[in-house]
């Protein structure tokens, strides 16, 4: 480990390495609360005949059973981002479609007696036949998940940028491959917690969920449950077991505890086990890229066409299909590529459906376009960095508007790579290499080159609409972010933030920004980051996710703390008798720059606005409290030929591997990693690299370890923990973590987003090292000693060596 | 010989972080239920009830346990000891907790209740492991946030420390 | 995920807990270290009326070394037998193979006696009796029987335990200045093995190889080491005769060919 950051000590850590943390499952409930369990469709297709819960409404200490009948009396559809027949509920109504499928939810005194009376309750199903690969489900002759749509491949659009067709037949060659990303999940290790009230007098719900974002959901709730936004009042706790885009999909158990506690008049809770996470809470899509590159014989890729089929398994949930647009604009990565054409296809699958996930559409893009770069090496016969290198953006050409509307802000991809590549490390990787096969082991190298977008343009997702069905549904664009800085009548410091958490230290953070910005400490400043919809500031961005904290609510964060210090300044000025210019913030002081010893501790000028607000200059609005809204205006709408600047920053990750296939196991060993990021300006050397050590474990295990595993009928094999491989510490390599800085001239603060890199890079860079050592194109993820095996075998290799 | 039926509710008393408590419960809750809801001792988490994830993990006599496999009734007459017995009554942390916070060894912290109990019983045991033991020890939990490579950093700066934990107490 | 309802008894003595599974036999389980148990309760994979929770019976958490056989009872924890002072000189194959079981927390808990009975196909300890050709320890209130390994595991989960007997002890015979090698493969670790394989040298040099995870129970068999090529042969054949079986994570071919290699290795560790 290269990068020994400088230690921080986080706000976060004391509280929850005592056990005094206040995860959704920790908080009081109120007297009263009942207990929650959701029956689940044991089929992968089927109507629903009959449900009989009159045995299970007999036992001891059960309230009720709900099914999709009394759903769909009691709530509306919910809103989808593509408009199609289908309608989605939170309980299946008429038919399951995957295996897992919410069928009816019991309701009891606790928890283990809502269990017993789920077995209880009897559910006649008639079985239909079911799709579950994407390419099957795409033809006319495949069984119809919803037949009033008419087919399973739900939305298409084709998107042409620049001139593909003469760059095709002006190249040398044309390379294609077809690569298939997997299915599989984060997993966080707290599952999903959702605590519901209804007040029947008012008609309004309170909730507390272990929700994260994007608050774009709650109108989709709100509108379920037949309400307006502010009686479903949202609470989400301060602490939360991890999430990385799963905790976006708890809303529809968010709709079906408050329609519970409707029924009941209770509040009710529901705390979801690892079982029912791992078969049904999300995943992320798979996909089936097609690929084909128009290339020049020394490498330069001239043009390039995507046909990117993405299942999104059940149904097509909102925000969904973002995965597939997400990336839309930065479609050609870190390449300089003029040309390219892209068709985004989104099907539906008798799968659980898929949803946010941490990398959110890189993963899967990447591993076309970085398998497809190491394939034209192979190819042409060059060296896979070579190619990388002949094609990446040059830095005299930022800002970079790429092919499909990208803004890339900043970045010297070269030189990042060469510092990578440099200190003896690719010639090490190589030496090791060399040394392998010539004992005839199987060893290989890969390297990865990716853009890593952060905070989305809210705009995005109507790249997947026609212009004209743009220019009727109104403009979208932008995203909002929120910060507020108070400060109590001692000088006290507290923040809140449009932001939920879930361990990516945003209160350290932000008391660190803020404290900067007053000179204090920051251990000065209180940070509050539970969430409640009906009291702090959000706008339908809010929530974490698309890396948007360090480019979105860290600046409004920073000009909220620089409202302030400019007000404390103009206070100040009055009583230290000298201009607001010349007051500074420094040490817990407000005090004369040209004379220091001219001072008023800080809290004495926060307090004079509290006790004698008419002491304050004229014209000023007395509280302390200064809140910013911050949105970037390089957001902006698609352009009317489709081009969309997806993200406000763009950062580089350069990544290169080492790999030996053990021949007795068949595991793939990660030998040596080395992950170069340019995230732009660090907010804080030890978060970001345990941001990046995270989501690197997390880029490793789908590329070897992680799958949704379905059998053909779609029965799911990979249910608990013993057969869903979350890779322990045996399992995770060691990174070697670099750092180029490129500071953003977009943000206030330089900060780019850094967290979902390695989930982008990692699966692209260790299948090309597979490749590279096996020799072989065709590299399936997770790359499963399985999986490696089958490959020697149809080598005619396996039993060798 | 102790019987219940399964639908009796019976007493269960233990000694947990140093204190005697008592509470009522069926034969079939779970020591982990028992001691988050039963005793409001929620510092000890639950991550998946069929003993894989490590993050339930609490000393029951001294020796690290996952508490979903174990029951309530089979708690009665030991010693608990759950995370929340680990820092002084002050408030400060014990050289293991200060170790993870100093090495950025947790993020959302959900993972990290378990963890410490183990290596509070692994550690008290054997006081300065290899970096293999350690390895070893840390491979009955589950991290999803962290990558565990700072976890590993900060255990082994607490082994090469004099001041190893102790499991009794 | 919560278990279903169950009556509790904890018997303070060998006798009381026979008298239970004399009167509920089937329908009763016995609850030890409880780590293989309790999951499939929660899972509500399996029934039990009645649990019969042994974990206390003193006379039961003994290990002994008497006549050359190391006996370790029922209610005996896989750590606590591998904390044992002898057994690294004594039973060097169960000090290579015990770390292996699960992780130290489950081993903190877990009984040897239970592992052997939970009889998964591919566990350590169920090849580790079969490696010493130890025998297991069966009390009813009708009598006691001692069942050599090679009887006792049956099939995958299947055990030739009747339902009014208890598994009071296993019996490991000592085998001193052994030369031992012990592997398997998982897919994490920690993890149930895909295989496991065990081999140990006697004094006479006649090697013992044995595996687990190729059939519904763990085999052994004596192999001609002298000469790597003739040992190639036999463990070839021997692995074409067992086969091997298919799951998610290999294939009954990649059984064979991990079982050739990991084989051909652990003699030849322990062959010298
Ligand atoms: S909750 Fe007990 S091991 Fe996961
Ligand atoms: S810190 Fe989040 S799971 Fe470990």
């Amino acid at each position: 480990m290269v990068s020994q950051a400088t230690k921080t000590q986080r706000k976060e850590d004391a509280s929850l390495l005592s056990g005094r943390g206040r995860y959704a499952d920790d908080l009081p409930v109120p007297v009263g609360t009942l207990y929650a369990h959701v029956i689940r469709s044991p089929h992968a297709h089927a109507g629903i005949v009959r449900i009989d819960a009159r045995r299970a409404l007999a036992h001891d200490g059960v309230w009720t059973v709900l099914t999709g009948e009394d759903v769909r009396k009691l709530s509306d559809p919910f809103l989808a981002a593509v408009k199609t027949p289908v309608q989605q509920w939170s309980l299946a109504v008429e038919r399951v479609r995957y295996v897992g499928e919410p069928v009816a939810l019991v309701v009891a005194e606790s928890r283990y007696v809502a269990e017993d009376a789920a077995e209880l309750v009897e559910i006649e199903y008639a079985p239909l036949p079911a799709v579950i690969d994407p390419v099957a489900a795409c033809a006319k002759s495949a069984p119809l998940l919803h037949p009033q749509a008419g087919t399973n491949e739900v939305s298409l659009r084709e998107f042409r940028y620049g001139d593909t067709n003469a760059a095709f037949s002006r190249a040398d060659r044309r390379i294609a491959m077809t690569t298939t990303f997997p299915r599989l999940s984060f997993t966080p290790i707290e599952c999903y917690v959702v605590v519901a009230q209804h007040n029947a007098a008012e008609n309004s719900y309170d909730v507390t969920a272990n929700f994260q974002g994007p608050f774009s959901m709650h109108p989709v709730m709100a509108r379920a449950l037949r309400v307006p936004g502010p009686k479903l009042r949202l609470r989400i706790p301060p602490d939360s077991g991890g999430s990385f885009g799963i905790k976006l999909s708890v809303f529809p158990y968010i709709v079906l505890m408050a329609l519970a506690a409707k029924i009941t008049g209770r509040p009710v809770k529901w705390v979801e086990d690892r079982i029912e996470h791992l078969v049904a809470a999300s995943s992320g899509p798979n996909r089936v890229t097609q690929i084909e590159a128009a290339v020049t014989n020394d490498g330069r890729v001239l043009a390039l066409r995507l046909d990117q089929l993405e299942d999104y398994g059940a149904f097509l949930r909102a925000p969904m299909p973002g995965p597939l647009y997400r990336m839309q604009g930065a479609v050609t990565g870190a390449y300089d590529i003029a040309n390219v054409d892209v068709i985004n296809r989104a099907v539906l699958t008798n799968k659980m459906p898929a949803s946010l996930i941490r990398g959110f559409g890189g993963p899967q893009l990447y591993l076309a376009l970085e398998r497809l770069m190491h394939q034209i090496a192979v190819e042409l016969d060059l060296d896979p960095l070579e190619v990388i290198r002949r094609n990446l953006v040059p830095a005299q050409k930022f800002p970079y508007r790429a092919a499909a509307g990208a803004l890339y802000d900043s970045g010297d991809y070269m030189r990042a790579v060469a510092i990578a590549t440099g200190g003896g490390r690719l010639d090490e990787l190589k030496r090791r290499r060399a040394a392998a096969r010539v004992q005839g082991r199987r060893y290989g190298i890969g390297f990865a080159a990716i853009v890593e977008p952060a905070m989305s343009n809210m705009g995005y997702l109507s790249t997947l609409m026609s212009q004209e069905a743009r220019e009727k549904a109104g403009p979208k664009s932008g995203a909002v972010s929120m910060a507020t800085v108070n400060i109590d009548p001692l000088g006290a410091v507290t923040v809140t933030a449009d932001v939920t958490v879930q361990g990516q230290s945003h209160e350290t953070v932000l008391a660190e920004i803020v404290a900067n910005a007053l000179g204090l400490r920051p251990d000065d400043v209180e940070v509050t980051l539970e969430m409640d919809t009906a009291k702090d500031q959000w706008s339908i961005a809010a929530g974490t996710y698309s890396s948007r904290f360090a480019s979105g609510t860290a600046v409004a964060a920073h000009m909220a703390a620089a409202q302030m210090r400019e007000k404390l300044k103009a206070i100040a000025a009055k009583q230290l008798n000298v201009l607001p210019d010349d007051v500074e913030l420094a040490g817990g002081k407000i005090r004369s720059r040209s004379n220091p010893d001219n001072a008023l501790p800080f809290g004495r000028v926060a307090a004079t606005s509290h006790w004698s607000p008419v002491l304050l200059p004229e014209s000023m609005a007395p509280a302390l409290s200064e809140t910013a809204a911050w949105t970037p205006p390089e957001l902006e709408p698609p352009s009317h030929d489709d081009r969309i600047n997806t993200s406000l920053t763009y950062g580089f990750v350069f990544d290169m591997c080492g790999v030996e296939i053990d021949p007795v196991s068949y595991q793939v060993r990660v030998d040596r990693y080395v992950s170069m990021h340019d995230a732009g300006r660090i907010l804080n050397a030890t978060i970001a690299d345990g941001q990046i050590r995270g989501s690197f474990a997390q880029g490793v295990a789908a590329a070897l370890y992680e799958e949704f595993t379905y059998d053909e009928e779609g029965a799911f094999l990979t249910g608990t923990f013993a057969d869903y491989l979350v890779p322990t510490v045996s399992e995770i390599p060691e990174v070697e973590i670099l750092h180029y800085e490129s500071p953003s001239p977009l943000t206030p603060l330089g900060a780019k987003g850094l967290a979902e890199g390695n989930c982008m890079s990692t699966p692209a860079c260790i299948a090309n090292a597979i490749a590279d050592a096996l020799g072989v194109a065709d590299v399936a993820l997770p790359a499963t000693p399985r999986r490696i095996h089958a490959l020697l075998e149809r080598a005619g290799e396996a039993g060798e060596r | 010989m102790r019987a219940v039926k399964r639908d009796q509710k019976t007493r269960i008393a233990l000694t947990l972080n140093g204190r005697k408590l008592a509470a009522e419960a069926e034969p079939r809750l779970l020591l982990s239920d028992f001691l988050r809801h039963g005793l409001g001792a929620t510092g000890t988490h639950v991550g998946c009830e069929h003993g894989v994830c490590g993050a339930c993990t609490v000393l029951v006599d001294g020796v690290a346990v996952r508490s979903c496999l174990t029951l309530a009734v089979q708690a009665e007459g030991r010693e608990v000891r759950t995370v929340e017995s680990l820092a002084a009554p002050d408030g400060a942390l014990n050289p293991l907790q200060a170790a993870f916070r100093d090495h950025h060894a947790l993020q959302c912290g959900f993972c990290t209740p378990g963890i410490l109990m183990s290596f509070t019983d692994f550690l008290a045991r054997t006081p300065h492991p290899s970096e293999a033991q350690i390895r070893e020890v840390l491979s009955g939990h589950l991290c999803r946030c962290t990558g565990y490579a700072n976890i590993v950093e900060a255990i082994k700066e607490v082994a090469s420390s004099s001041h190893a934990p102790r499991s009794e107490g | 995920m919560k278990p279903r309802p169950f009556d509790y008894v904890q018997p303070d003595t060998v006798d009381e807990a026979l008298a239970l599974l004399a009167e509920h036999g089937d329908e009763a389980r016995i609850l030890a270290g409880g780590q293989s148990l309790i999951p499939m309760l929660n899972l509500r994979l399996i029934e039990a009326a009645v649990l019969i929770d042994i974990s206390r019976i003193a006379e039961l958490d003994t290990i002994r070394s008497d006549g050359g056989v190391l006996e370790v009872g029922a209610a005996v924890t896989q750590n606590k037998l591998l904390a044992w002072p002898n057994l690294a000189r004594e039973s060097a194959l169960l000090a290579a193979g015990l770390p292996l079981v699960g992780h130290f927390q489950t081993r903190n808990k877990g009984t040897v006696c239970g592992s052997i009975a939970h009889a998964d196909p591919s566990s350590e300890l169920p090849l580790l009796l079969a490696m010493y050709a130890g025998e297991v320890v069966l009390r009813a209130q009708r009598g006691t029987r001692a069942v050599p390994a090679k009887d006792f595991h049956k099939d995958m989960l299947t055990t030739a335990r009747e339902p009014d007997e208890l598994i009071v002890a296993v019996r490991f015979p000592e085998r001193p200045r052994e030369r031992v090698a012990f592997r398997e493969i998982a897919r994490r670790h920690g993890d149930f093995a895909i295989i496991a394989v065990a081999a140990a040298a006697g004094a006479n040099g006649a090697v013992t190889l044995g595996v687990g995870g190729m059939a519904g129970r763990p085999v052994t068999r004596a192999v001609a080491a002298h000469d790597a090529a003739s040992a190639a042969d036999a463990i070839g054949q021997w692995a074409e005769e067992i086969k091997g079986y298919d799951d998610l994570h290999a294939s009954a071919a990649m059984r064979r060919d991990m079982f050739r290699k990991l084989a051909a290795n652990v003699v030849a560790e322990v062959a010298q």
